[in-house]
């Protein structure tokens, strides 16, 4: 992918934007435009809370190109508490070991580099919620 | 539509590495298959292949299978459907000589797997935009299925040991299997960690294959062999792209529906198929495949493999032949070698792996992270 494409959807990657419906109140994630519950338009930008759980997770630990030097990473899909899933890193699991169902929030992190010139990709990850006392 | 049936098949013996070119496993699969039926000539060649652009630098795989093959001027192109691009060949070639366009068309697969490094081709089926910039691959996809599945179901970490079991016992005797040597539970669940909790021995593995078969009108299909082979139904249906868009992603939708429109087009019943040729390139997927065609109830399919009802004797027996676990997956031929084992196993020329009686096989090919199905199924 070229610098330009992840200008572009910058905003989604780095801050969990997606859309609301305003038909039947989905909540979209990644923005689409076209509401996948009922097909209608949807262009209503939606702050999703960056909340969620560990819907499943595995963690490689040999790396794709551009990943090398983050292996071994875990990969998660979390559940956002507004319903999407959505696929990004664990980070910060060294205090607690992932398991599913486990409550995560988002933060914003390094994913990668890519290309050439090592450009660094950056977006959210998901951390553990610690429970406070 | 013209009734279509199998009247040739062409393998070769899937490798490590190959010493052929890319156009020549090709050239060699179609000149095979050519010579099964009897014929020097075919109206159309479509040809599958996912890695070449990425792995020899080869677009243009049509023209030059054709050109190896010696078919000058002939209709040739390319049908993609990622890994179930070799089934999308032969979903094209059939739809060609059903349609009357063609009387003799061949589908031809071919996978160089062994000059280049495929995991990051092979997760350019994920989405590029969303899936893949956060780390994921294919496998860790099916890992993630995995850990889904044997959370939810509570199944014990072994579970799913038995496909490859299972598969690799069936390869044993299959001239044209990458491993034919049978592995125990134990080394599977002892084989090294790929992306917990998938292990190496649940993975298919990466190689060199191509296989070839041709297509005629049914009606005509004896002058060309005297054991054709009917394709009753021929389907493909796609899932949302992404897992995370599924509203369970342990319900293979796309595998459903597939399987279930394929039922319906050849006039069966599920309880009719004597045999199964699932897309294992995953345990996993091999599992949920079962579940989504009917065989099994949600959270149920590991059962029928830790119960033996996946082998030859058994109520559904699957990949007869090694499957893509040990036949092996050559990823764009992995389709026309289904059906070449298929066309055996309907013709009573599967050797010790013969399935007794067999009259009516399927076979499913998963693209993506069972993003696109196709499902075929033969008769006798
Ligand atoms: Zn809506």
């Amino acid at each position: 992918m070229e610098i330009t494409s992840h200008w572009r959807i910058k905003k989604q990657r780095y801050s969990l934007v997606g859309e609301e419906c305003p038909h039947c109140s989905a909540k979209i994630f990644p923005p689409r435009d076209i509401c996948p519950e009922c097909g209608d338009e949807a262009k209503d930008h939606y702050q999703f809370s960056g909340r969620g759980e560990v819907y499943s997770y595995t963690t490689l630990y040999n790396a794709p190109a551009g990943y090398e030097e983050q292996a071994p990473y875990t990969v998660a899909m979390v559940q956002l508490e507004e319903g999407p899933l959505v696929t990004a890193q664990l980070t910060d699991i060294d205090v607690k070991e992932p398991e599913v169902g486990m409550p995560v929030e988002m933060v914003t992190r390094k994913l990668g580099s890519e290309g050439d010139r090592g450009i660094l990709i950056y977006g959210y990850k998901f951390r553990p919620v610690l429970e406070t006392a | 539509m013209r009734s279509v049936s199998v009247v040739g098949i062409g393998q070769l013996p899937v490798e490590k590495a190959s010493n052929l070119s890319l156009r020549q496993l090709g050239g060699e699969a179609v000149r095979r298959a050519m010579e099964d039926a009897g014929v020097d000539r075919v109206d159309a060649l479509f040809a599958s292949n996912m890695l070449a652009d990425e792995i020899q630098g080869q677009k243009h795989i049509a023209a030059l299978i054709a050109e190896e093959a010696n078919l000058f001027g002939v209709e040739a192109l390319q049908a993609r459907a990622a890994m179930a691009g070799g089934a999308a060949a032969i979903r094209v070639a059939f739809l060609s000589v059903a349609s009357g366009e063609a009387d003799l068309a061949i589908a031809v697969g071919v996978e160089k797997m062994s000059e280049g490094v495929a995991t990051p081709a092979l997760s350019k089926a994920l989405d590029a935009a969303r899936e893949v910039p956060d780390g994921a691959t294919m496998i860790s996809k099916n890992a993630e299925l995995k850990r889904m599945y044997l959370d939810r179901y509570n199944v014990p970490e072994d579970g799913l040991v038995n496909f490859p079991v299972v598969a690799h016992d069936h390869a044993r005797s299959n001239p044209f299997a990458l491993y034919k040597k049978a592995i125990s539970p134990g080394e599977v669940q002892s084989s090294r960690v790929v992306h917990a909790p998938l292990r190496l021995f649940e993975c298919s593995p990466i190689c060199d294959g191509a296989a070839a078969v041709v297509l005629a009108p049914s009606e005509q299909a004896r002058a060309y062999n005297p054991n054709p082979v009917q394709i009753l139904a021929s389907s493909v249906v796609t899932d949302r792209f992404c897992i995370d868009d599924r509203e369970d992603p342990l319900q293979l939708e796309a595998a459903h529906h597939s399987s279930y429109d394929a039922y319906r087009k050849a006039n069966i019943n599920r309880e009719d198929i004597h045999l199964f040729e699932v897309h294992d390139a995953f345990s996993i997927m091999a599992c949920l495949q079962l579940e989504a065609a009917g065989f099994a109830e949600p959270g149920q399919g590991w059962l029928l493999a830790v119960e033996d009802e996946i082998r030859l004797q058994g109520q559904i027996p699957i990949t007869t032949m090694g499957g893509l676990k040990a036949r092996g997956h050559p990823i764009g031929a992995t389709g026309l070698y289904q059906v070449c084992e298929i066309v055996l196993q309907l013709t009573g020329r599967a050797g010790e792996n013969q399935v007794r009686n067999a009259e009516i096989g399927m076979m499913q090919s998963v693209g993506g992270a069972a993003t696109t199905v196709l499902t075929h199924i033969f008769g006798v």
